[in-house]
Protein backbone atom coordinates (compact mmCIF):
# COMPACT_ATOMS: atom_id res chain seq x y z
CA UNK A 1 0.00 0.00 0.00
CA UNK A 2 2.54 2.66 1.26
CA UNK A 3 5.13 3.92 -0.73
CA UNK A 4 8.42 3.50 0.80
CA UNK A 5 10.51 6.24 1.09
CA UNK A 6 13.02 5.65 -1.40
CA UNK A 7 10.42 5.66 -4.13
CA UNK A 8 9.09 8.60 -3.25
CA UNK A 9 12.36 10.34 -4.10
CA UNK A 10 12.35 8.12 -7.35
CA UNK A 11 8.86 10.37 -8.21
CA UNK A 12 10.43 13.48 -7.01
CA UNK A 13 13.68 13.12 -9.06
CA UNK A 14 11.33 12.19 -11.79
CA UNK A 15 8.83 15.12 -11.81
CA UNK A 16 12.23 17.29 -11.64
CA UNK A 17 13.90 15.48 -14.19
CA UNK A 18 11.01 15.32 -16.72
CA UNK A 19 10.12 19.10 -16.16
CA UNK A 20 14.44 19.66 -16.66
CA UNK A 21 15.38 17.11 -19.54
CA UNK A 22 12.60 17.12 -21.72
CA UNK A 23 10.61 14.57 -23.04
CA UNK A 24 12.90 11.71 -23.66
CA UNK A 25 13.71 11.49 -19.87
CA UNK A 26 10.16 11.85 -19.08
CA UNK A 27 9.70 8.84 -21.44
CA UNK A 28 11.80 7.05 -19.44
CA UNK A 29 10.66 7.41 -16.39
CA UNK A 30 6.97 7.63 -17.11
CA UNK A 31 7.13 4.25 -18.44
CA UNK A 32 8.70 2.82 -15.32
CA UNK A 33 8.99 4.35 -11.75
CA UNK A 34 5.34 4.66 -10.38
CA UNK A 35 2.69 3.01 -11.90
CA UNK A 36 4.38 -0.46 -11.25
CA UNK A 37 4.50 0.73 -7.66
CA UNK A 38 1.18 1.06 -7.74
CA UNK A 39 0.62 -2.29 -9.22
CA UNK A 40 2.97 -3.94 -6.79
CA UNK A 41 1.31 -1.99 -4.20
CA UNK A 42 -2.42 -2.86 -5.01
CA UNK A 43 -2.53 -6.87 -3.79
CA UNK A 44 -1.57 -6.00 -0.07
CA UNK A 45 -5.26 -3.53 0.30
CA UNK A 46 -7.94 -6.22 -1.23
CA UNK A 47 -10.83 -3.45 -0.68
CA UNK A 48 -8.60 -0.69 -1.67
CA UNK A 49 -11.44 0.00 -4.52
CA UNK A 50 -12.56 3.61 -4.14
CA UNK A 51 -15.91 3.58 -2.33
CA UNK A 52 -17.33 6.89 -4.95
CA UNK A 53 -20.38 7.75 -2.01
CA UNK A 54 -17.94 7.14 0.81
CA UNK A 55 -15.05 9.54 -0.13
CA UNK A 56 -17.91 11.83 -1.22
CA UNK A 57 -19.57 12.01 1.85
CA UNK A 58 -15.79 11.93 3.99
CA UNK A 59 -15.05 15.40 1.73
CA UNK A 60 -18.29 16.35 2.97
CA UNK A 61 -17.69 16.10 6.28
CA UNK A 62 -14.04 17.37 6.13
CA UNK A 63 -15.72 20.53 5.00
CA UNK A 64 -18.03 20.56 7.80
CA UNK A 65 -15.44 20.29 10.20
CA UNK A 66 -13.26 22.96 9.33
CA UNK A 67 -16.68 25.20 9.25
CA UNK A 68 -17.00 24.19 12.96
CA UNK A 69 -13.99 26.24 13.70
CA UNK A 70 -15.05 28.89 11.51
CA UNK A 71 -17.41 30.53 11.26
CA UNK A 72 -19.09 28.02 14.29
CA UNK A 73 -16.66 28.65 17.03
CA UNK A 74 -14.94 32.22 16.00
CA UNK A 75 -18.63 33.43 16.21
CA UNK A 76 -19.35 31.37 19.17
CA UNK A 77 -16.63 32.43 20.78
CA UNK A 78 -16.12 36.12 19.34
CA UNK A 79 -19.83 36.53 20.56
CA UNK A 80 -18.57 35.46 24.27
CA UNK A 81 -15.62 38.07 25.00
CA UNK A 82 -16.06 41.76 25.70
CA UNK A 83 -16.14 44.02 22.31
CA UNK A 84 -12.18 45.09 22.28
CA UNK A 85 -11.24 41.76 21.76
CA UNK A 86 -13.65 40.25 19.25
CA UNK A 87 -10.80 40.01 16.64
CA UNK A 88 -8.09 38.16 18.89
CA UNK A 89 -10.32 35.46 19.17
CA UNK A 90 -11.56 35.11 15.65
CA UNK A 91 -8.25 35.58 14.56
CA UNK A 92 -7.20 32.72 16.95
CA UNK A 93 -9.67 30.38 15.14
CA UNK A 94 -8.87 31.59 12.26
CA UNK A 95 -4.84 31.37 12.40
CA UNK A 96 -4.93 27.70 13.98
CA UNK A 97 -6.91 26.57 10.88
CA UNK A 98 -3.70 27.66 8.95
CA UNK A 99 -1.13 27.10 11.17
CA UNK A 100 -2.55 23.50 12.14
CA UNK A 101 -3.23 22.62 8.33
CA UNK A 102 0.77 22.92 8.01
CA UNK A 103 1.89 21.24 11.20
CA UNK A 104 -1.06 18.26 10.08
CA UNK A 105 0.63 18.11 6.50
CA UNK A 106 4.18 18.22 7.52
CA UNK A 107 4.43 15.65 10.03
CA UNK A 108 1.06 15.99 12.46
CA UNK A 109 -0.72 12.90 10.28
CA UNK A 110 2.27 10.78 10.27
CA UNK A 111 2.57 11.29 14.26
CA UNK A 112 -0.71 10.29 14.68
CA UNK A 113 -1.77 7.64 12.00
CA UNK A 114 1.78 6.08 10.56
CA UNK A 115 2.02 2.22 11.72
CA UNK A 116 4.15 2.64 14.50
CA UNK A 117 3.21 0.51 17.19
CA UNK A 118 1.32 1.24 20.32
CA UNK A 119 2.19 4.90 21.48
CA UNK A 120 3.09 7.06 18.65
CA UNK A 121 3.26 6.76 14.63
CA UNK A 122 5.88 6.85 12.48
CA UNK A 123 7.83 8.67 9.44
CA UNK A 124 5.70 7.06 6.63
CA UNK A 125 3.57 10.34 5.57
CA UNK A 126 5.93 12.80 6.87
CA UNK A 127 5.31 16.25 4.09
CA UNK A 128 2.17 13.52 2.63
CA UNK A 129 4.62 11.27 1.20
CA UNK A 130 2.38 7.91 0.87
CA UNK A 131 -0.10 10.06 1.04
CA UNK A 132 -0.38 12.32 -2.41
CA UNK A 133 -1.27 10.60 -5.42
CA UNK A 134 1.00 8.71 -7.25
CA UNK A 135 0.95 8.56 -10.99
CA UNK A 136 -2.84 9.46 -11.36
CA UNK A 137 -3.53 6.90 -8.51
CA UNK A 138 -4.65 8.04 -5.07
CA UNK A 139 -3.37 5.82 -2.14
CA UNK A 140 -6.05 3.93 -0.66
CA UNK A 141 -6.76 3.52 2.78
CA UNK A 142 -6.67 -0.50 3.70
CA UNK A 143 -10.37 -1.62 4.25
CA UNK A 144 -11.96 1.96 4.27
CA UNK A 145 -12.46 2.28 0.22
CA UNK A 146 -11.49 6.14 0.72
CA UNK A 147 -8.17 7.56 -0.53
CA UNK A 148 -5.73 8.30 2.03
CA UNK A 149 -5.87 11.80 1.18
CA UNK A 150 -9.66 12.00 2.31
CA UNK A 151 -9.29 10.12 5.34
CA UNK A 152 -5.86 12.60 6.33
CA UNK A 153 -7.61 15.75 5.38
CA UNK A 154 -10.83 14.70 7.48
CA UNK A 155 -8.43 14.13 10.39
CA UNK A 156 -6.53 17.11 10.20
CA UNK A 157 -9.70 19.10 10.41
CA UNK A 158 -10.06 18.15 14.18
CA UNK A 159 -6.36 18.86 14.25
CA UNK A 160 -7.33 22.07 13.84
CA UNK A 161 -10.48 22.74 16.05
CA UNK A 162 -8.85 20.54 19.31
CA UNK A 163 -6.24 23.58 20.11
CA UNK A 164 -9.20 26.38 19.14
CA UNK A 165 -11.70 25.01 21.79
CA UNK A 166 -8.87 25.57 24.32
CA UNK A 167 -8.39 29.32 23.36
CA UNK A 168 -11.55 29.69 25.62
CA UNK A 169 -10.15 29.08 28.68
CA UNK A 170 -7.28 32.01 27.98
CA UNK A 171 -9.60 34.68 26.21
CA UNK A 172 -8.72 38.17 26.38
CA UNK A 173 -5.47 38.01 28.08
CA UNK A 174 -2.89 35.62 25.89
CA UNK A 175 -0.13 36.93 23.80
CA UNK A 176 -0.71 36.02 19.98
CA UNK A 177 2.93 34.92 19.71
CA UNK A 178 2.92 32.31 22.97
CA UNK A 179 -0.87 30.79 21.48
CA UNK A 180 0.57 29.94 18.47
CA UNK A 181 3.50 28.41 20.01
CA UNK A 182 1.90 27.03 22.36
CA UNK A 183 -0.92 25.14 19.87
CA UNK A 184 1.98 24.14 17.47
CA UNK A 185 3.99 22.56 20.35
CA UNK A 186 0.35 20.96 21.99
CA UNK A 187 -0.70 19.54 18.67
CA UNK A 188 2.81 18.31 18.16
CA UNK A 189 3.78 16.63 21.66
CA UNK A 190 -0.50 16.01 23.01
CA UNK A 191 -2.87 15.58 20.15
CA UNK A 192 -0.98 13.25 17.98
CA UNK A 193 0.04 10.72 20.38
CA UNK A 194 -3.48 10.82 21.95
CA UNK A 195 -4.98 10.28 18.39
CA UNK A 196 -2.69 7.75 17.77
CA UNK A 197 -3.52 5.82 20.75
CA UNK A 198 -7.28 5.71 20.55
CA UNK A 199 -7.87 5.30 16.34
CA UNK A 200 -4.86 4.03 14.99
CA UNK A 201 -4.69 0.80 17.45
CA UNK A 202 -2.98 2.25 20.58
CA UNK A 203 -2.67 2.07 24.46
CA UNK A 204 -6.55 3.54 24.47
CA UNK A 205 -8.04 1.89 21.39
CA UNK A 206 -10.53 -0.76 22.72
CA UNK A 207 -9.73 -4.20 22.32
CA UNK A 208 -6.11 -3.32 20.71
CA UNK A 209 -3.10 -5.53 22.40
CA UNK A 210 -2.22 -4.39 25.76
CA UNK A 211 -4.25 -1.76 26.01
CA UNK A 212 -4.95 -0.24 29.30
CA UNK A 213 -8.02 -1.55 30.89
CA UNK A 214 -8.94 -3.38 27.26
CA UNK A 215 -8.94 0.32 25.82
CA UNK A 216 -11.81 2.31 25.38
CA UNK A 217 -14.64 3.51 23.13
CA UNK A 218 -14.54 6.64 21.35
CA UNK A 219 -16.15 7.39 18.60
CA UNK A 220 -15.39 10.80 17.49
CA UNK A 221 -13.39 12.15 20.07
CA UNK A 222 -14.38 12.28 23.30
CA UNK A 223 -10.73 11.76 24.89
CA UNK A 224 -8.77 12.80 22.08
CA UNK A 225 -10.82 16.16 21.10
CA UNK A 226 -12.85 17.33 24.10
CA UNK A 227 -10.89 15.65 27.13
CA UNK A 228 -8.00 16.82 25.89
CA UNK A 229 -8.44 20.31 25.24
CA UNK A 230 -11.05 20.65 27.87
CA UNK A 231 -8.37 19.63 30.95
CA UNK A 232 -5.54 21.48 29.02
CA UNK A 233 -8.18 24.80 28.83
CA UNK A 234 -8.27 24.20 32.41
CA UNK A 235 -4.60 24.22 32.97
CA UNK A 236 -4.26 27.39 30.78
CA UNK A 237 -6.80 29.29 32.92
CA UNK A 238 -5.18 28.18 36.20
CA UNK A 239 -1.68 29.25 35.06
CA UNK A 240 -2.24 32.30 33.09
CA UNK A 241 -4.68 33.62 36.05
CA UNK A 242 -7.86 35.73 35.84
CA UNK A 243 -8.59 38.36 33.53
CA UNK A 244 -7.64 41.82 35.26
CA UNK A 245 -10.78 42.76 36.92
CA UNK A 246 -12.07 39.33 36.93
CA UNK A 247 -15.47 39.08 39.37
CA UNK A 248 -15.80 42.78 39.78
CA UNK A 249 -15.50 44.75 35.95
CA UNK A 250 -18.43 44.02 33.51
CA UNK A 251 -17.27 41.35 31.41
CA UNK A 252 -20.78 40.65 29.74
CA UNK A 253 -20.88 39.22 26.51
CA UNK A 254 -20.40 41.58 23.68
CA UNK A 255 -22.72 39.86 21.18
CA UNK A 256 -24.80 36.87 21.78
CA UNK A 257 -26.13 36.98 18.34
CA UNK A 258 -22.34 36.04 16.99
CA UNK A 259 -22.30 33.31 19.49
CA UNK A 260 -26.18 32.54 18.80
CA UNK A 261 -25.50 31.51 15.09
CA UNK A 262 -21.95 30.45 16.04
CA UNK A 263 -23.80 27.92 18.19
CA UNK A 264 -25.77 26.94 15.28
CA UNK A 265 -23.11 26.26 13.39
CA UNK A 266 -20.96 24.05 15.57
CA UNK A 267 -25.07 21.85 15.74
CA UNK A 268 -24.67 21.47 11.64
CA UNK A 269 -20.91 21.16 11.38
CA UNK A 270 -20.62 18.24 14.18
CA UNK A 271 -22.73 15.96 11.75
CA UNK A 272 -19.43 16.09 10.00
CA UNK A 273 -17.86 15.43 13.06
CA UNK A 274 -19.74 12.62 14.31
CA UNK A 275 -21.66 11.03 11.32
CA UNK A 276 -18.39 11.22 9.55
CA UNK A 277 -16.41 9.28 11.98
CA UNK A 278 -17.70 6.14 10.93
CA UNK A 279 -15.29 6.90 7.15
CA UNK A 280 -17.80 5.70 5.39
CA UNK A 281 -21.44 6.48 3.96
CA UNK A 282 -23.64 3.82 5.72
CA UNK A 283 -25.61 2.58 7.68
CA UNK A 284 -23.56 3.80 11.66
CA UNK A 285 -22.80 6.89 9.62
CA UNK A 286 -27.03 7.56 9.37
CA UNK A 287 -27.52 6.60 13.30
CA UNK A 288 -24.05 8.87 14.12
CA UNK A 289 -25.94 11.64 12.34
CA UNK A 290 -29.16 11.04 14.41
CA UNK A 291 -28.09 10.53 17.47
CA UNK A 292 -25.63 13.57 17.46
CA UNK A 293 -28.82 15.47 16.58
CA UNK A 294 -30.86 14.26 19.13
CA UNK A 295 -28.05 14.62 22.04
CA UNK A 296 -27.85 18.31 20.74
CA UNK A 297 -31.37 19.15 20.91
CA UNK A 298 -31.89 17.30 24.71
CA UNK A 299 -28.55 19.47 25.87
CA UNK A 300 -30.70 22.66 24.63
CA UNK A 301 -33.97 21.96 25.99
CA UNK A 302 -32.31 20.78 29.64
CA UNK A 303 -29.95 23.97 30.24
CA UNK A 304 -32.98 26.21 29.26
CA UNK A 305 -34.93 24.62 31.41
CA UNK A 306 -33.02 24.32 34.23
CA UNK A 307 -32.35 27.71 34.25
CA UNK A 308 -35.75 28.65 33.52
CA UNK A 309 -36.80 27.23 36.96
CA UNK A 310 -33.90 28.29 39.27
CA UNK A 311 -33.66 31.46 37.22
CA UNK A 312 -36.82 32.24 36.19
CA UNK A 313 -36.11 32.80 32.54
CA UNK A 314 -34.74 30.21 29.99
CA UNK A 315 -31.78 32.00 28.19
CA UNK A 316 -30.24 32.50 24.52
CA UNK A 317 -26.76 31.23 25.64
CA UNK A 318 -27.95 28.73 27.89
CA UNK A 319 -29.64 27.05 24.90
CA UNK A 320 -26.48 27.55 22.90
CA UNK A 321 -24.94 26.44 25.30
CA UNK A 322 -26.70 23.21 26.05
CA UNK A 323 -26.82 22.29 22.27
CA UNK A 324 -23.11 22.37 22.68
CA UNK A 325 -22.74 20.04 25.97
CA UNK A 326 -25.28 17.49 24.07
CA UNK A 327 -22.95 17.74 20.89
CA UNK A 328 -19.66 17.35 23.25
CA UNK A 329 -21.67 14.37 25.15
CA UNK A 330 -22.35 12.39 22.40
CA UNK A 331 -19.06 12.30 20.45
CA UNK A 332 -17.52 9.46 21.89
CA UNK A 333 -20.95 7.29 21.71
CA UNK A 334 -22.03 8.72 18.49
CA UNK A 335 -21.21 5.14 17.02
CA UNK A 336 -22.67 2.96 19.63
CA UNK A 337 -25.73 4.26 21.26
CA UNK A 338 -29.04 4.80 20.04
CA UNK A 339 -31.78 7.70 19.54
CA UNK A 340 -33.40 7.45 22.96
CA UNK A 341 -30.29 6.85 24.66
CA UNK A 342 -28.44 10.05 23.08
CA UNK A 343 -31.64 11.95 24.49
CA UNK A 344 -30.68 11.21 27.59
CA UNK A 345 -27.29 11.60 27.23
CA UNK A 346 -27.86 15.22 25.77
CA UNK A 347 -30.01 15.98 28.64
CA UNK A 348 -27.63 14.65 31.52
CA UNK A 349 -25.12 16.93 29.82
CA UNK A 350 -27.07 20.16 29.21
CA UNK A 351 -27.55 20.06 33.24
CA UNK A 352 -24.32 19.02 34.74
CA UNK A 353 -22.19 21.39 32.25
CA UNK A 354 -24.42 23.99 33.45
CA UNK A 355 -23.51 23.14 37.43
CA UNK A 356 -20.21 22.81 35.90
CA UNK A 357 -19.80 26.31 34.22
CA UNK A 358 -22.56 28.68 37.10
CA UNK A 359 -21.71 26.55 40.03
CA UNK A 360 -18.17 24.91 40.02
CA UNK A 361 -16.42 27.89 38.63
CA UNK A 362 -17.53 30.74 40.94
CA UNK A 363 -16.94 28.36 43.63
CA UNK A 364 -13.20 27.55 42.62
CA UNK A 365 -12.87 31.49 41.11
CA UNK A 366 -10.69 30.55 38.19
CA UNK A 367 -11.46 31.71 35.04
CA UNK A 368 -12.30 29.74 32.53
CA UNK A 369 -13.38 32.84 30.24
CA UNK A 370 -15.73 30.85 28.09
CA UNK A 371 -15.85 27.69 29.54
CA UNK A 372 -13.85 25.21 27.99
CA UNK A 373 -13.53 23.46 30.58
CA UNK A 374 -16.90 23.22 31.98
CA UNK A 375 -18.39 22.27 28.61
CA UNK A 376 -15.92 20.50 26.91
CA UNK A 377 -13.90 18.88 29.93
CA UNK A 378 -16.93 18.28 31.91
CA UNK A 379 -19.26 17.16 28.84
CA UNK A 380 -16.56 15.07 27.26
CA UNK A 381 -15.53 13.09 30.30
CA UNK A 382 -19.38 12.90 30.94
CA UNK A 383 -19.94 11.41 27.41
CA UNK A 384 -17.00 9.01 27.95
CA UNK A 385 -18.84 7.24 31.12
CA UNK A 386 -22.08 7.08 29.52
CA UNK A 387 -20.68 5.59 26.83
CA UNK A 388 -19.72 2.68 28.58
CA UNK A 389 -23.52 2.36 30.26
CA UNK A 390 -25.40 2.97 26.96
CA UNK A 391 -23.33 1.13 24.16
CA UNK A 392 -24.80 -1.55 22.49
CA UNK A 393 -24.00 -4.44 19.75
CA UNK A 394 -27.26 -3.59 18.49
CA UNK A 395 -25.26 -0.26 16.75
CA UNK A 396 -21.53 -1.67 16.57
CA UNK A 397 -21.99 -5.37 16.71
CA UNK A 398 -18.13 -5.83 17.28
CA UNK A 399 -17.86 -4.14 20.25
CA UNK A 400 -19.26 -4.04 23.40
CA UNK A 401 -22.62 -3.50 25.31
CA UNK A 402 -22.80 -0.98 27.85
CA UNK A 403 -23.45 -1.52 31.38
CA UNK A 404 -27.11 -0.67 30.74
CA UNK A 405 -27.39 -4.01 28.16
CA UNK A 406 -25.35 -6.20 29.90
CA UNK A 407 -23.39 -6.52 33.12
CA UNK A 408 -20.38 -9.09 32.27
CA UNK A 409 -19.11 -6.67 29.26
CA UNK A 410 -20.56 -3.41 30.49
CA UNK A 411 -18.38 -3.73 33.77
CA UNK A 412 -14.91 -3.63 32.52
CA UNK A 413 -15.77 -1.74 29.31
CA UNK A 414 -16.84 1.32 32.10
CA UNK A 415 -13.52 0.71 33.64
CA UNK A 416 -11.82 0.81 30.14
CA UNK A 417 -13.93 4.06 29.52
CA UNK A 418 -12.67 5.53 32.86
CA UNK A 419 -8.87 4.19 32.65
CA UNK A 420 -8.98 6.29 29.38
CA UNK A 421 -10.66 9.87 30.62
CA UNK A 422 -7.83 9.80 33.57
CA UNK A 423 -4.85 8.73 31.39
CA UNK A 424 -6.25 11.58 28.89
CA UNK A 425 -6.55 14.27 31.28
CA UNK A 426 -3.45 13.17 33.39
CA UNK A 427 -1.48 13.55 30.19
CA UNK A 428 -2.85 16.74 28.81
CA UNK A 429 -2.14 18.50 32.31
CA UNK A 430 1.44 17.28 32.75
CA UNK A 431 2.57 18.52 29.48
CA UNK A 432 0.35 21.31 29.04
CA UNK A 433 1.90 22.70 32.49
CA UNK A 434 5.06 21.77 31.33
CA UNK A 435 4.67 24.21 28.13
CA UNK A 436 3.41 26.50 28.83
CA UNK A 437 5.98 27.22 31.74
CA UNK A 438 8.46 26.87 29.23
CA UNK A 439 6.77 29.33 26.96
CA UNK A 440 6.17 31.74 29.82
CA UNK A 441 9.81 31.44 30.70
CA UNK A 442 10.65 32.34 26.91
CA UNK A 443 7.67 34.15 24.98
CA UNK A 444 5.60 35.10 27.86
CA UNK A 445 1.98 34.21 28.01
CA UNK A 446 0.35 37.16 29.18
CA UNK A 447 0.05 40.43 27.45
CA UNK A 448 1.13 43.61 29.79
CA UNK A 449 -1.59 45.33 32.06
CA UNK A 450 -1.43 48.28 29.55
CA UNK A 451 -2.45 45.87 27.03
CA UNK A 452 -5.12 44.06 28.67
CA UNK A 453 -6.82 47.35 29.39
CA UNK A 454 -6.71 48.64 25.74
CA UNK A 455 -7.75 44.98 24.38
CA UNK A 456 -6.10 42.77 22.41
CA UNK A 457 -7.40 43.51 19.32
CA UNK A 458 -5.14 46.82 19.05
CA UNK A 459 -2.34 45.50 21.14
CA UNK A 460 -1.90 42.33 19.48
CA UNK A 461 -3.00 43.11 16.18
CA UNK A 462 -3.56 46.75 15.47
CA UNK A 463 -7.20 46.76 14.23
CA UNK A 464 -10.32 47.48 16.07
CA UNK A 465 -13.32 44.92 15.46
CA UNK A 466 -16.23 47.75 14.72
CA UNK A 467 -15.70 50.63 13.35
CA UNK A 468 -18.78 52.93 13.65
CA UNK A 469 -17.64 56.48 12.68
CA UNK A 470 -17.50 57.66 8.91
CA UNK B 1 -32.59 81.72 24.44
CA UNK B 2 -33.01 78.68 26.13
CA UNK B 3 -30.97 75.30 25.83
CA UNK B 4 -33.70 72.43 26.49
CA UNK B 5 -32.67 68.91 27.59
CA UNK B 6 -34.70 66.19 27.66
CA UNK B 7 -33.77 62.52 28.59
CA UNK B 8 -36.40 60.71 27.44
CA UNK B 9 -37.50 57.03 26.14
CA UNK B 10 -36.16 55.53 23.00
CA UNK B 11 -39.44 54.55 21.69
CA UNK B 12 -41.30 58.24 21.92
CA UNK B 13 -38.10 60.23 20.01
CA UNK B 14 -39.80 59.70 16.85
CA UNK B 15 -43.19 61.01 18.65
CA UNK B 16 -41.23 64.62 19.94
CA UNK B 17 -39.23 64.91 17.24
CA UNK B 18 -42.38 64.89 14.59
CA UNK B 19 -44.53 67.30 17.48
CA UNK B 20 -41.62 69.78 18.18
CA UNK B 21 -41.17 69.85 14.19
CA UNK B 22 -45.06 71.21 14.09
CA UNK B 23 -44.18 73.84 16.50
CA UNK B 24 -42.03 75.36 14.53
CA UNK B 25 -38.51 73.54 16.15
CA UNK B 26 -36.91 72.86 12.74
CA UNK B 27 -33.71 70.99 14.18
CA UNK B 28 -31.96 69.25 17.39
CA UNK B 29 -29.43 67.11 18.77
CA UNK B 30 -29.82 63.62 19.75
CA UNK B 31 -27.65 61.62 22.12
CA UNK B 32 -27.44 58.04 23.16
CA UNK B 33 -27.26 57.98 26.82
CA UNK B 34 -27.50 55.94 30.03
CA UNK B 35 -27.92 57.06 33.42
CA UNK B 36 -30.28 56.57 36.49
CA UNK B 37 -32.55 58.25 38.74
CA UNK B 38 -35.85 56.33 39.87
CA UNK B 39 -36.21 53.83 37.51
CA UNK B 40 -34.10 50.95 38.76
CA UNK B 41 -31.88 49.19 36.59
CA UNK B 42 -32.04 44.96 36.22
CA UNK B 43 -29.91 41.98 36.79
CA UNK B 44 -28.91 40.08 33.57
CA UNK B 45 -27.52 36.38 33.87
CA UNK B 46 -24.48 34.79 31.64
CA UNK B 47 -24.02 31.09 32.49
CA UNK B 48 -24.67 31.69 36.13
CA UNK B 49 -22.69 34.93 36.42
CA UNK B 50 -25.06 37.69 37.80
CA UNK B 51 -24.97 41.48 36.58
CA UNK B 52 -26.35 44.57 37.67
CA UNK B 53 -26.62 46.95 35.72
CA UNK B 54 -27.94 50.35 36.90
CA UNK B 55 -27.31 52.19 33.85
CA UNK B 56 -30.35 52.27 32.10
CA UNK B 57 -30.14 53.51 28.34
CA UNK B 58 -32.44 56.77 27.22
CA UNK B 59 -32.04 59.29 24.71
CA UNK B 60 -31.01 62.32 25.16
CA UNK B 61 -32.68 65.55 23.05
CA UNK B 62 -31.00 69.04 22.89
CA UNK B 63 -32.96 71.30 21.63
CA UNK B 64 -32.43 75.29 21.46
CA UNK B 65 -35.49 77.73 21.12
CA UNK B 66 -36.34 81.68 21.78
CA UNK B 67 -37.53 82.25 25.33
CA UNK B 68 -41.12 83.25 23.96
CA UNK B 69 -41.29 79.63 22.34
CA UNK B 70 -40.13 77.93 25.73
CA UNK B 71 -43.45 76.89 26.95
CA UNK B 72 -45.09 75.55 23.97
CA UNK B 73 -41.34 73.48 23.80
CA UNK B 74 -41.93 71.94 27.24
CA UNK B 75 -45.71 71.08 26.76
CA UNK B 76 -44.92 69.42 23.58
CA UNK B 77 -42.13 66.91 25.24
CA UNK B 78 -44.52 66.40 28.23
CA UNK B 79 -47.34 65.57 25.87
CA UNK B 80 -45.70 63.41 23.62
CA UNK B 81 -42.84 61.93 25.94
CA UNK B 82 -44.64 60.77 28.59
CA UNK B 83 -46.33 57.46 29.42
CA UNK B 84 -47.22 57.38 33.17
CA UNK B 85 -44.66 54.87 34.38
CA UNK B 86 -41.21 55.71 36.21
CA UNK B 87 -38.34 55.80 33.52
CA UNK B 88 -40.35 58.41 31.79
CA UNK B 89 -37.17 60.73 32.05
CA UNK B 90 -36.70 64.58 32.77
CA UNK B 91 -36.36 67.93 31.23
CA UNK B 92 -33.61 70.67 32.11
CA UNK B 93 -33.32 73.82 31.19
CA UNK B 94 -30.92 76.59 31.36
CA UNK B 95 -30.01 80.13 29.70
CA UNK B 96 -27.96 79.90 27.05
CA UNK B 97 -25.49 82.91 26.50
CA UNK B 98 -25.37 82.65 22.27
CA UNK B 99 -25.86 80.41 19.34
CA UNK B 100 -24.06 80.94 15.85
CA UNK B 101 -24.59 79.53 12.63
CA UNK B 102 -21.20 78.78 11.05
CA UNK B 103 -22.35 79.14 7.85
CA UNK B 104 -23.07 82.72 7.48
CA UNK B 105 -21.82 83.59 11.05
CA UNK B 106 -25.62 85.20 12.37
CA UNK B 107 -25.69 85.45 15.59
CA UNK B 108 -28.49 85.26 18.23
CA UNK B 109 -32.18 84.09 17.65
CA UNK B 110 -31.26 84.22 13.85
CA UNK B 111 -29.32 81.50 13.69
CA UNK B 112 -31.49 78.79 15.50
Amino acid sequence: MRTSPRRWWVGAIAVCAALWGGIETAGVFGEEAPPEDEVAAAPETPASELDTGANAWMLTSSALVLFMTAPGLAMFYGGLVRRKNVLSVMMQCLFLMAIMSLVWGLWGYSLAFGDGGRWIGNADYLGMRGVQMEAGQAPMVPGLGIPRLTHMVFQGMFFIITPALICGAFAERMKFSAMVALMVLWGTIVYTPLCHWVWAEGVLAFGADGAFAGGALDFAGGTVVHISSGFSALVCALVLGPRLGYGHDDMRPHNLAFTSLGAAMLWVGWFGFNAGSALAADGLAASAFVVTHFSAAAGAVAWSVVEWVYRGKPSVLGAASGAVAGLVCITPASGFVQPLPAMIMGAAAGVVCFIACAAVKTRFGYDDSLDAFGVHGIGGTLGAILTGIFATRAVAPDYADGLLYSVSEGGPLLVGQIVAVVVTAVFSIVVTLVLLKVIDATIGLRVSQEDEMRGLDLSEHGEEGYIFTG
Amino acid sequence: MKKIEAIIRHFKLEDVKNALNEHGIHGMTVQEVRGYGRQKGHTEMYRGAEYTVDFVPKVKIEVVCSDDNLDRVVDTILKHGQTGEIGDGKIFISDLQDAIRIRTGERGEAAL
